[in-house]
């Protein structure tokens, strides 16, 4: 931005939204980390946890759609405005979408023990999924960064690097189709470690959109389709 | 298509100050024409000069110049108060004759000779009261003094006023700046609804007024063009950073 509003106090609601579209972020980021966790050790209390912390994250996205349509009602934001207070809105929710994959990881932790059947027999892909997990936060994170700085070339490189992610998917789906079919006991506990890497790659989706949304923001334009991965890109 | 009006390069110096700088812009027959931009930017010089209104100012010298269906405006044979007919003029304050309604809007055609006859002339001030959309308010009483009516009804028998000798170009000079929100709304409503019939440029110091009724926009500044385009990309990506901190409230 170049210069401030002659009007203070739109400056000051645009930097509040923006802070409350961080503060998710973070809340975001924090709960696919401790899903996670909760699902290596495995930790069902802190799975518990994940999942009553995802108000919080659906609170500050109801707040930020009140702000947003206040702005838009009392301020009528033009141009650059009118972009990044529309993306907030969209961004916001895209992030809550995000918080409900994380609580949903969390969900599946004391299924994935019930499933275990007591039996000590825990499988060895688990411990990629954290990897996966690491890659898709880190998406999450920068397109996040990006919005804050109201950068359309790091947007950019957040979309990109879903490929990667995508890629890190089907290796782990390949993997555990094989454990199933090798050790058929193994299934239901696999089932719900397929559903945990496909919440990651779906988070890396929405990191996507986001991204994409920063974009529009910051340029005005929508980001060119070759920018946005390979046409086979929805079919997984 | 070619424009309605072409304005090439024009200049506009008040003795030796210039109040528009080498500006160049088409106006479209179907569209409406916006000009926004701060207080002294020329927008006001400018749509004077497509009427040659500022012809009335001693000081005013203007260089370039304006085609009219490809007609220079400023030749030495051109006829201003038939011009004028042609490039109608709506102010910001309403400013209707001390007349009855009817002669307001009677007195342009009868003196371009327009309506003789006394029938021809009551169809002519009917239908252009219905077209500015106050034929309803003001049937029963066509001779009232036109000064008798509320401010935008006033605005809106200039309107009509201007309407009545069939122009080809309306200009609006803040038209709604004097007028309460519902007097605006109207206005703007028909705007909309003489758009296509006349091709029309309006001045607005509110940016959401022409966003609303323009489907063009141009910002000037210090008079220069700085951009001009569809005003749904002015207002939504405008390319220069001088308009962007205009519309998003940055300026100054």
């Amino acid at each position: 931005m170049p210069m401030d509003h002659t009007v203070k106090a739109f400056d000051a609601d645009i930097g509040q939204l923006r802070g409350m579209i961080s503060q998710m972020g973070g809340l975001a980021e924090d709960a696919i980390a401790q899903a996670m966790q909760a699902l290596a050790r495995p930790d069902p209390a802190l799975a518990a946890r994940v999942r009553a912390d995802d108000k919080a994250i659906d609170a500050i996205e109801a707040e930020v759609e009140r702000l947003a349509v206040r702005i838009i009602a009392l301020r009528a934001p033009m141009a650059v405005d009118l972009r990044e207070v529309v993306a907030a809105l969209k961004i916001a929710a895209v992030v809550e979408r995000i918080g409900d994959y994380a609580k949903n990881i969390a969900k599946r932790v004391p299924l994935i023990e019930a499933a275990n059947e007591g039996g000590g027999h825990r499988i060895e892909p688990i411990s990629l999924l954290p990897s996966m997990a690491r890659m898709a936060s880190d998406m999450v994170r920068n397109a996040l960064d990006a919005f804050a700085a109201r950068d359309a070339e790091a947007a950019v490189r957040v979309v990109h690097s879903d490929a990667a992610l995508d890629d890190f998917y089907d290796s782990i789906f390949r993997t555990l189709v094989t454990y199933m079919v090798e050790n058929p006991r193994t299934i239901s506990q696999v089932a719900h470690l397929l559903f945990v890497a496909k919440n990651l790659e779906r988070i890396g989706d929405h990191a996507t959109n986001v991204a994409e949304m920063v974009y529009f923001a910051a340029t005005g334009t929508q980001m060119a389709d070759r920018d946005r991965g390979g046409p086979d890109k929805d079919i997984r | 298509m070619t424009p309605k009006i072409s304005a090439r390069d024009i200049s506009v110096f008040y003795g030796a100050k210039q109040a528009i700088d080498h500006v160049s812009i088409d106006v479209d027959q179907d569209n409406v024409l916006a000009f926004i931009g701060p207080s002294g930017c020329g927008k006001s010089t400018f749509l004077r000069t497509l009427n040659r209104m500022n012809d009335t100012v001693a000081s005013a010298r203007v260089t370039g110049e304006i085609l009219l269906d490809g007609e220079d405006i400023y030749a030495s044979g051109m006829d201003v108060v038939q011009l004028r007919a042609r490039v109608g003029m709506v102010f910001q304050k309403p400013n209707p004759f001390p007349k009855s309604i009817y002669e307001n809007v009677a007195y342009g055609p009868r003196i371009h000779g327009l309506a003789t006859a006394r029938a021809d002339l009551d169809a002519l001030v009917e239908q252009s009261l219905r077209r500015a959309g106050l034929w309803d308010e003001v049937k029963d009483r066509l001779s009232d003094s036109g000064t008798a009516l509320s401010g935008g009804q006033q605005q809106r028998l200039c309107i009509a006023r201007a309407i009545a000798v069939d122009p080809e170009v309306i200009l609006m000079d803040e038209p709604c700046s004097a007028l309460d929100p519902i007097a605006t709304a109207k206005i703007e409503e028909l705007i909309h609804e003489l758009k296509g019939r006349y091709a029309i440029v309006i001045v607005t110091h509110n940016m959401q007024q022409a966003a609303r009724v323009s489907q063009q926009t141009a910002f000037f500044h210090l008079g220069q063009l700085v951009e001009f385009g569809a005003t749904s990309d002015i207002f939504t990506n405008p390319r220069e950073e001088r308009t962007r901190d205009y519309i998003t409230g940055r300026y100054g």
